[in-house]
């Protein structure tokens, strides 16, 4: 800019400078350093003290949880991300906003809520507790929901519900109708076009979706903690990390650092798989 | 009216509204309406005096206190802070700009309860930070100020995230045409520019409230959890009832949480929507 005059021009740097250190400050101190933090915390007594914390019995079985957990609720949300996606951006219909707006809810309210949800819905005080008992009865089987497995599952899905789809509207918004609409028009069943034309659009925006779920699944807290009791048996690893920390000994607190720094592992995983997916579709965007 | 249904109809020639309209209503309702509803139902086993008596309770009161004053103010930091980065992504270059966009997002990315503990040991006086602020007289951990402190870190990608794609988008020309008639460098910004991202700073700032004001994993641990101190906050409270079987108790704090979180929601959605129509005039 030309019409810039060299006293604007020096302060223009000026505030370029003292913003970019306010915001490098702010960086370090809330993100980085909680980052190095939790790895320093966990390396306190040594490697071999970090990899006997690792393989106890609690850890591994909360490990099998998570893992568990994480399974269903990915592949729940992925396959109703991807229905809910061509849903609200295919069609058109009355009550679009509506839907759309309810399905972002777990995204906002607070995860004990979602696990009191489940209390309420299967607990000896909900309304469906008769009806589990009666399918128990019937089969002869003892399934429990509450401060059980499945009850861990439901919450995990719950809190990561909106969690593909989210990511898939935008993309799909910005793709438009035209192609899918074309091929209808030329005779292609549902299938074949979902296949062939849309899920090429989508496949990026999809596998982060499926990352950011994953990574959301696992690190649960505040639902399953409502709904899990048992240490060793239905603690996830997150409950497992506060079983360790509450337990308040210095050998206690060094443990639940180390399998946090797994967690953290993952989280750092999610964060280069969002720079490349990011990376990708502005490099396609420039491209078009 | 036939016409108009019939052209509804036509603009329909991709197939599967019907397959997905189900499926997407049926799981929705499964797995997140219909247990919310309980929630509901069983608040209102209660009598509108017992509900009273559950929500003025002093410990309840307290907790919407320290959980609604601690989230405005971070909402607000995050704010202030959110733009500041955003810009600062947005406009400038500087080595290492890739690496501080993508570290953004690690509150969303990092379990929280791994985020509490660590947050809490780093601002407690034996931790980094916290003991040089406690050398100045300042304790973080276990107070309101380390509540604080956890939401932001909660709430921080929210904002930035907000403000960054709508100033990426802002065209140039009207802050060329301010600095051509004349317009200071701060007058641009707070003149020009600010109207501009204002809904999308509002909407950061709704959304980093209202992920506050129900946290639970990150901030138990800096909090303390103390009445005595007020750093009770309410997902604590209505843990706190879980674990002692207080279930009426708890769904009454819950249902009063929830109705926050909806009317905060709702007005989100309606300053986006403000914010669409305003784009779709131009």
């Amino acid at each position: 800019m030309e019409i810039l005059d060299k006293k604007q021009l020096k302060a223009k740097k000026i505030t370029k400078i003292i913003l970019i250190v306010i915001s490098l400050l702010f960086v370090v101190l809330m993100l980085v350093l909680p980052l190095v933090s939790i790895i320093v915390n966990s390396f306190k007594q040594g490697i071999e003290f970090y990899f006997n914390s690792l393989s106890t019995e609690y850890v591994v079985s909360a490990l099998g949880v998570t893992v568990i957990a994480t399974l269903f609720s990915v592949g729940v949300n992925t396959f109703f991300g991807l229905v809910a996606a061509w849903l609200l951006t295919r069609f058109d219909f009355k009550g679009k906003n509506v839907l759309s707006t309810l399905i972002d809810i777990p995204f906002s309210i607070s995860p004990v809520i979602a696990g009191l949800a489940f209390i309420m819905t299967f607990g000896r005080l909900g309304w469906a507790s008769g009806i589990i008992d009666s399918i128990n009865e019937f089969l002869g089987t003892d399934i429990q929901i509450v401060f059980a497995i499945p009850g861990v599952i439901l919450a995990t899905i719950f809190v990561t519900f909106p969690f593909v789809s989210r990511e898939l509207i935008p993309v799909l918004n910005a793709v438009g109708k035209d192609e899918e609409e074309a091929a209808a028009l030329m005779g292609a069943k549902g299938f074949t076009i979902f296949r062939k034309i849309t899920f090429p659009h989508i496949k990026w925006a999809l596998v982060y979706g499926v990352i950011l779920c994953t990574a959301r699944a696992l690190g649960e807290f505040g639902a399953v903690s409502a709904l899990s009791k048992t240490r060793g048996g239905t603690f996830t690893l997150p409950l497992e990390i506060d079983a360790l920390y509450m337990s308040g000994s210095a050998d206690s607190i060094t443990a639940a650092f180390a399998v946090s720094s797994l967690l953290v592992l993952i989280a750092v995983v999610v964060l280069v798989a969002r720079n490349i997916f990011e990376f990708r579709a502005k490099n396609k965007k420039a491209k078009d | 009216m036939a016409t108009v249904k019939r052209r509804s109809k036509q603009t329909r020639v991709i197939p599967g509204f019907q397959l997905t309209f189900g499926i997407t209503v049926a799981m929705l309702s499964l797995l997140v309406l219909i247990p919310l509803l309980s929630v509901l139902v069983n608040s209102f086993r209660l009598s509108p005096a017992e509900f009273w008596k559950l929500i003025t309770a002093k410990n309840v009161l307290s907790a919407f206190g320290t959980s609604i004053l601690c989230s405005l103010i971070a909402a607000f930091i995050n704010a202030v802070f959110g733009v500041i980065l955003a810009w600062v992504l947005v406009k400038y270059d500087f080595p290492g700009k890739r690496i501080v966009d993508g570290l953004i997002e690690l509150p969303f990315a990092l379990p929280t309860a791994v985020a509490g503990i660590t947050l809490s040991k780093m601002f407690s006086d034996t931790g980094f930070p916290g003991s040089f602020f406690s050398g100045i007289g300042i304790n973080i951990s276990y107070t309101r100020i380390g509540i604080v402190a956890a939401l932001i870190f909660i709430g921080i990608p929210f904002t930035v995230r907000a403000v960054q794609p709508v100033l990426e988008k802002l065209d140039g020309q009207y802050e060329e045409a301010a600095y051509i008639l004349g317009a200071s460098r701060r007058k641009t910004f707070f003149k020009v520019i600010f109207p501009e991202i204002l809904p999308a700073i509002l909407t950061g700032f709704g959304l980093s409230l209202a992920r506050g004001i129900g946290e639970y994993g990150s901030v138990i641990y800096i909090s303390g959890n103390s009445l005595k101190d007020g750093t009770q906050v309410v997902s604590y409270v209505i843990m706190q009832k879980l674990e002692r079987l207080d279930y009426a108790d708890a769904t009454a704090i819950a249902l009063v949480l929830l109705i926050i979180s909806f009317v905060l929601l709702f007005v989100i959605n309606l300053i986006q929507l403000r914010r669409s129509k305003r784009i779709s005039v131009r």
